[in-house]
């Protein structure tokens, strides 16, 4: 399998989550590749602009944000409730609720349903959660076919590649290399780059698909208790297709994305389409409440739906750490992430990349992996400010960086509390404060800085690799000011 | 304990001693309960529907099956496909479709799904309404008018009475009560299918219709 691939570290397969050690590399080879850093400007810059043309009016921005930032504290601060009144209505609806705490057990949940239907394979709608628990992967270790048929998603399981984007899984591909994989990888297709020529050779093949498929996958974008109904976002059609014709629909999604009433969906629908993609509305709404009724003529004859926690609950459970369960996923703070942008969404090796992954991945894998991740930032604020649903996540990544940095302790928040703790760090950062903390010391500090100067290092770590040294200055400002008088 | 009574315990031994107050979302959409005529809330619908590569016609209740014979001449449709058992299906007069094919969706889709695929050009479907604010149309797919009409074939033919559109998606949910009770599936669509996953490059018909074409009638307003 040939794979054309931009990925920092050159693998062709599937990402592996990556230490911290293979963090720092993979990072230091993304900003060294001119080529992806110029997609990622490029889509970023795009990306920018057509968020920023769907708010013209500054008040009515405030005003659904406040009002999308109410509405997931409202329903996070009933989940439990919520999650159980979804339940009962679903299965009442005829849909059979499952749960899973981790992704063997929701995989395990679903390769059940496959098997008792010998299905043979699952296409799938768009799914962020099946990403987060490599779900293709389990389907294929038991010979069951698993085929994105989102054109995006599609593209970067044929490069063998995972997504770089949440919303826009292969932003880091161009035309050319996609027109390269369709004529590698598809029977019958000469080499094109006409972006049309190109979409109507993936609704061909896909097409097929649909028809012969057994199980249609989804995610869900909001799921709503009072009805038991399960809403998806989507523009192309494959999202109804996998949800339509095939005889069987599961769909995945985190504990996290239940809403009490289906009047609260209105205005978070309405802020997702235009905060991710800067469409007033997305193509299609998709509202289901239920397999196909014995008088209809299609649909599935039988909805899953799993509930995913991998993490979420732990969360949850700290009232500043629970504010990360109200994202809507829809990728606005890694557009506008200066990070991001020039990393790109491979380099993080998280399912979530960007500021959303660096303060949601520390839940579902654990901070002895995911330590470094908080300190992927500049705390430029831009994240949060974009926020549809007002997640502080500057704060939530300093409180991150607390918790991986700090002497491990008995009672931790977070699984892995404590993995990046260093003693010589601390110790050092510890004296620091100590010195700077009082007048006396910092004077005399000072003084000695500014006298011997000369003994400062021209060696300083990562700062010198592409600056000239820091030195002190000859004399302290305070000297200066006090001569000037 | 089971996974699920494990996921629960953990949610509320965490959660907040009490829940907090439901969000009022009057006060975001009052200002804009317009009292707009029928026609003014048409024009909004059809602005923001047309910005998404629908193609509108304004028409009559007694005209529209006449024009939408002509279309399907004038888009090479073949076959058109379409709920019987409707107010609207039962107007579609083969006499007036030269050259069409009328099809009444009949049996279950497992036993057409190949014509569906492959033969049928066109879906024709009612509406429910649709929502001015965006330009999107709402669909409630019935045993009469299945939800494969307005996905699978290239072309989705929609009628739409102008009297039926809500200013916002909010007020259609509120004033018709959704969430007291809601159909195997309920659908809001706005324009064909597209995607921008290529290089962030618009391509219409992804997945679903290549084209979408609405048919609105009583649009002048309240006159019947």
């Amino acid at each position: 399998m040939s794979a054309p691939t931009t990925q920092p570290g050159g693998e062709t397969r599937p990402l592996a989550f990556v230490s911290a050690q293979a963090l720092r590399e993979r990072m230091h080879a993304a900003v060294n590749d001119p080529h992806l850093r110029t997609s990622f400007r490029g889509a970023m810059d795009f990306l920018m602009a057509k968020r920023a043309a769907q708010f013209p009016d500054e008040s009515e921005l405030t005003s659904l944000r406040e009002l999308s930032e109410g509405i997931r504290q409202y329903s996070l601060s009933k989940l439990p409730d919520l999650l159980e009144q979804l339940e009962t209505n679903l299965t009442r609806n005829g849909v059979h609720v499952h749960w899973a705490e981790t992704p063997d057990e929701a995989n395990a949940i679903m390769l059940g349903i496959a098997r008792r239907h010998a299905a043979k394979l699952i296409v799938k709608g768009k799914s962020m959660v099946s990403e987060e628990i490599e779900f293709n992967h389990a389907m294929e270790a038991a010979g069951i076919g698993a085929l994105e048929s989102d054109m995006g998603e599609y593209i970067v399981q044929l490069a063998g590649e995972k997504p770089s984007h949440i919303i826009m899984p292969a932003i880091h591909q161009t035309k050319q290399q996609i027109a390269r994989l369709f004529a590698d990888h598809i029977p019958g297709v000469d080499y094109t780059d006409n972006v049309d020529a190109l979409i109507q050779i993936g609704r061909r093949v896909l097409r097929e698909k649909f028809e012969e498929a057994e199980i249609g996958l989804s995610g869900v974008n909001f799921a709503v208790a009072e009805s038991g109904t399960l809403c998806l976002v989507e523009n192309e059609g494959n999202g109804r297709m996998c949800t339509t014709v095939p005889k069987v629909h599961i769909a995945v999604t985190g504990i996290e994305k239940v809403v009490e009433k289906l009047e609260h969906v209105a205005p978070l629908f309405s802020i997702l389409t235009r905060s991710a993609t800067g469409q007033a509305v997305s193509t299609y709404f998709n509202m289901i409440s239920g397999p196909r009724k014995p008088d209809e003529k299609d649909g599935p004859e039988e909805v899953h739906l799993v509930l995913l926690d991998n993490g979420r609950s732990q969360a949850y459970a700290d009232e500043q750490l629970r504010k990360t369960l109200q994202c809507i996923r829809c990728g606005a703070c890694m557009n506008h992430c200066p990070v991001y942008t020039r990393i790109g969404g491979h380099a993080y090796g998280t399912t979530y990349p960007g500021p959303i992954g660096k303060i949601v991945s520390p839940h579902m894998m654990g901070l002895e992996q995911t330590h470094l991740l908080p300190t992927v930032s500049t705390l430029c604020g831009a994240c949060g400010e974009v926020c549809p649903v007002k997640i502080p996540i500057p704060e939530l990544l300093i409180r991150l960086r607390g918790e991986a940095q700090s002497k491990p302790h008995a009672l931790p928040a977070m699984v892995g509390q404590g993995a990046g703790y260093d003693r010589l760090t601390t110790f050092v950062w510890r004296m620091w404060a100590r010195v700077y903390g009082r007048p006396g010391s910092y004077r005399a500090f000072s003084w000695l800085a500014s006298r011997f100067r000369m003994f400062a290092p021209s060696q300083q770590a990562g700062w010198t690799a592409a600056r000239t040294p820091l030195t002190p200055a000859p004399r302290r400002l305070r000297d200066m000011v006090r001569n000037r008088r | 304990m089971s996974p699920r009574d494990r996921i629960l315990a953990k949610l509320r031994a965490a959660r907040p001693a009490e829940a907090l107050p439901a969000p009022s979302l009057d006060a975001h959409y009052d200002p804009r309960a317009r009292g707009e005529s029928t026609s003014a809330r048409a024009a909004r619908f059809r602005a923001g529907i047309e910005s998404f590569h629908a193609e509108v016609h304004l028409t009559t209740d007694a005209e529209w099956p006449a024009l939408l014979a002509r279309l399907c001449v004038d888009k090479a449709v073949g076959t058109l496909m379409f709920g019987a058992d409707t107010p609207s299906g039962r107007r579609l007069d083969s006499a007036i479709f030269a050259g069409t094919a009328l099809r009444p969706w009949a049996g279950q889709i497992e036993d057409l799904k190949a014509d569906l695929f492959h033969r049928v050009g066109a879906g024709f479907t009612e509406t429910r309404g649709a929502v001015a604010e965006t330009g999107s149309l709402i669909l409630w797919p019935s045993d009469a008018e299945p939800r494969t009409l307005s996905l699978v074939p290239p072309v989705h033919f929609a009628l739409l009475d102008a009297r039926t559109i809500h200013p916002t998606f909010f007020d259609a949910i509120r004033a018709e009560n959704w969430g007291a009770g809601m159909p195997t599936n309920a659908l809001l669509i706005s324009g064909p299918s597209k995607t921008a996953d290529i290089q962030q490059t618009l391509a219409y018909g992804a997945h679903g219709p290549k084209e979408l074409v609405v048919l609105v009638i009583n649009a002048e307003g309240e006159t019947q």
